[in-house]
């Protein structure tokens, strides 16, 4: 779950990470009073897209009436899928440089690892690599003071910039473990006359550890049938295609979205209702695709934990409550594979045995001839 | 011969008594697994399938020393249960369960590393030395003995290409499953450098997808150090970025971890990579005549 980044800023002024003056504004007048308050300021969309600066949506204003036009402008904007309905309101920083620091687990080392970089405020993969500073960190040693040493020496600095790496980064990754986050970003990192303020805060926190931060605020960046298929603890993407895909694993649903386009398809979504689901959320997976309006359903089943009845159960269900009248193509094989073909017969589907065939078919049904 | 387990291998079940545990339990002693004992705590002395359960792992490992162990816990009570194996003297720990918090699943890993433990997973399928000791959750009938050494990321898409080298009477040695989540306890390297070892393993099969690097590592292991030829399956060539598809590492994220990048590296490093899992029979048919 990705944070806002007022919210990020909130969880860093708790840990004393510095961060800037603020005020949050739902409108131009908020964002006005927040100015006659701070003086100059920078108005940043409260969104959780990452391209806000390039999109327009972050301006200065050198007065009140300045920013209430800019944040009437901002408020107006419509940023990917999403409106903008908060402006953080924050005092214009005299920035002498922009460094970078992240944290965040390495899948390679199965690690914590801390980025630090003198290039910070541009897009972090346009930082030259020799340039970025990663810091692997044992969790049974934590961060340790040493560390800073050595990472200060390697990024050439000392004094005062390595008084104020010292003090933040040990903050930081406490606040990183704590929060069980999965990404903490400060980019920029502003070097200023007061020492290090964080002007940007990204943190991205485990979705798998959600449950034990009861306090923190949820946060949703996904479409409404997105939202609905997390109720039903379903894997679902959706994409821009017409054909419907629902298969049982997350790697064999991938390779069927790649199979459709391989045949010259295009999908309409990813659905992976996992293993061993029972005929109620089986049907439940199929009313919510059928729910999208899609012109041709694929169903894909290799059966291990998952049982081809329950598969078939469940869509002869459906297909007798609500109806399901689109083309259907059908693979089933595995567990229970002639009950799920004979449950599958009954309600007129004929199922194929390969998913190639499968997947032809449905391709060849998208575009009838 | 096969890789990380075999006849010999003594496993523990921990979450024996639960609905999955039990289940599997049945099911891995079908395949000819030796499962020695079962832990659920306050549930010492009861059997299931036959199989004594204990209390603590430590009493287990006291009683029927085991050299494996199988987790059916669920996730918020996964991270105890693997350290506690651990703690006791398991060399192999296979952690089934989906969903363990990202950070737990770091300290599991820091721990294992400690003590020289192997770690398959989490969320993964497990993994079987065809013919002599499966400890997962993978349907039996697919994996029988034969020459090839097949290692995934994904579940069922390696049942479905295990499925097409089955009918073709293509047989495994070892089938790993790595696991679908962003920090695993095996990479496609550690068991390549099994396999590569592996006297009876006369090719490999890889099956990745998008996200992360590890197919990149793989492509240069194998191209520095592999003489036995390696077919590999990605999945997720359609895939957008930024989007999780179903597994937390199935994602490209930053310009990072894409299709195209891991089959380049993979196609350099001489892997033979195959577009359709229906293919890959004839293509791992093939080279295994050429390389004997």
């Amino acid at each position: 779950m990705k944070l806002y980044e007022h919210i990020g800023k909130k969880l860093f002024f708790r840990y004393d990470i510095p961060i800037p003056y603020g005020k949050l504004a739902e409108n131009a007048a908020e964002a006005a009073e927040a100015a006659a308050d701070l003086g100059e300021v920078v108005i940043k969309a409260q969104v959780l897209s990452g391209k806000r600066g390039k999109a327009g949506a972050i301006a200065f204003a050198a007065d009140p009436g300045e920013a209430r036009r800019e944040a009437d402008r901002i408020l107006q904007m419509n940023l990917g899928d999403a409106g903008v309905s908060k402006l953080l309101v924050e005092e214009k920083l005299n920035i002498e440089q922009e460094f970078y620091l992240a944290i965040t687990v390495d899948g390679t080392t199965r690690r914590p690892i801390v980025l630090v970089s003198l290039d910070g405020g541009m897009d972090v993969e346009e930082v030259p690599e020799e340039r970025m500073i990663r810091w692997t960190v044992d969790p049974y040693i934590g961060f340790q003071d040493y560390m800073v040493r050595e990472i200060c020496r390697r990024l050439g600095v000392g004094g005062e910039l390595r008084k104020e790496f010292a003090s933040l980064i040990p903050k930081l990754y406490r606040l990183f473990r704590e929060v069980d986050a999965e990404l903490i970003e400060i980019n920029p990192l502003a070097v200023t006359q007061k020492g290090f303020i964080a002007a940007d805060a990204k943190v991205t926190i485990d979705d798998d550890a959600l449950y034990r931060h009861p306090q923190l605020p949820v946060i949703r960046e996904k479409t409404v049938l997105e939202l609905k298929a997390e109720e039903l603890d379903l894997a679902y993407v959706e994409l821009d295609g017409d054909i419907a895909i629902m298969a049982n694993g997350a790697g064999i649903t991938m390779a069927t979205l790649d199979m459709v386009q391989h045949y010259g398809g295009a999908p309409a979504n990813f659905l992976d209702f996992g293993g061993g689901a029972d005929i109620e959320k089986t049907a439940q997976a199929l009313e919510l695709l059928l729910g999208t309006n899609p012109r041709v359903l694929l169903i894909n089943i290799f059966g291990g934990i998952t049982r081809c009845d329950v598969v078939a159960e469940a869509f002869a269900r459906v297909k007798e409550t609500r109806g399901i009248d689109l083309p259907v193509s059908f693979r089933l094989v595995g567990t229970n594979e002639a009950e799920g073909r004979a449950i599958l017969q009954k309600v007129g589907i004929k199922s194929f045995t390969t998913m190639d065939e499968a997947v032809r078919h449905a391709v060849e049904m998208d575009r009838p001839s | 011969m096969a890789i990380y387990i075999n006849q010999d291998t003594r496993v523990l079940v921990q979450g024996i008594t639960g609905r999955q545990g039990s289940f599997h339990t049945g099911q891995m002693l079908a395949y000819g697994t030796k499962v020695i004992g079962g832990v659920s705590p306050g549930k010492g002395g009861q059997v299931v399938e036959g199989i004594p359960v204990f209390d603590t792992a430590f009493e287990a490992m006291e009683k029927e020393p085991a050299d494996a162990s199988i987790l059916f816990i669920p996730a918020p009570y996964a991270k105890d249960a693997a350290l506690e194996a651990l703690d006791a003297g398991i060399r192999i720990l296979v952690l089934i369960t989906e969903h363990i918090p990202l950070h737990d699943a770091v300290e599991i890993m820091a721990c294992a590393e400690s003590r020289g433990a192997t770690v398959v997973g989490p969320n993964t399928f497990g993994l079987v030395s065809s013919g002599l000791c499966k400890i997962g959750i993978m349907p039996n009938r697919y994996f029988i003995p034969g020459p090839v050494g097949v290692v995934s990321r994904s579940g069922t898409l390696c049942y479905e290409i295990v499925g097409h080298l089955t009918e073709n009477r293509i047989g495994t040695t070892t089938v790993v499953g790595l696991g679908g989540d962003r920090v695993v306890g095996l990479h496609f390297i550690d068991v390549l450098k099994q396999f590569a070892k592996d006297d009876d393993t006369k090719a490999v099969m890889l099956v990745g997808e998008i996200g992360g690097s590890a197919e990149e590592e793989a492509a240069a292991f194998v191209s520095s150090s592999m003489r036995k030829p390696v077919v590999a399956y990605l999945a997720g060539r359609s895939a957008p970025p930024g989007k999780r598809m179903g597994h937390a590492g199935a994602i490209i994220e930053r310009g990072r971890g894409t299709f195209d990048s891991k089959v380049k590296a993979l196609q350099k490093a001489g892997v033979a990579v195959a577009e359709m899992p229906a293919e890959i029979p004839e293509m791992i048919g093939d080279l295994l005549s050429e390389s004997s």
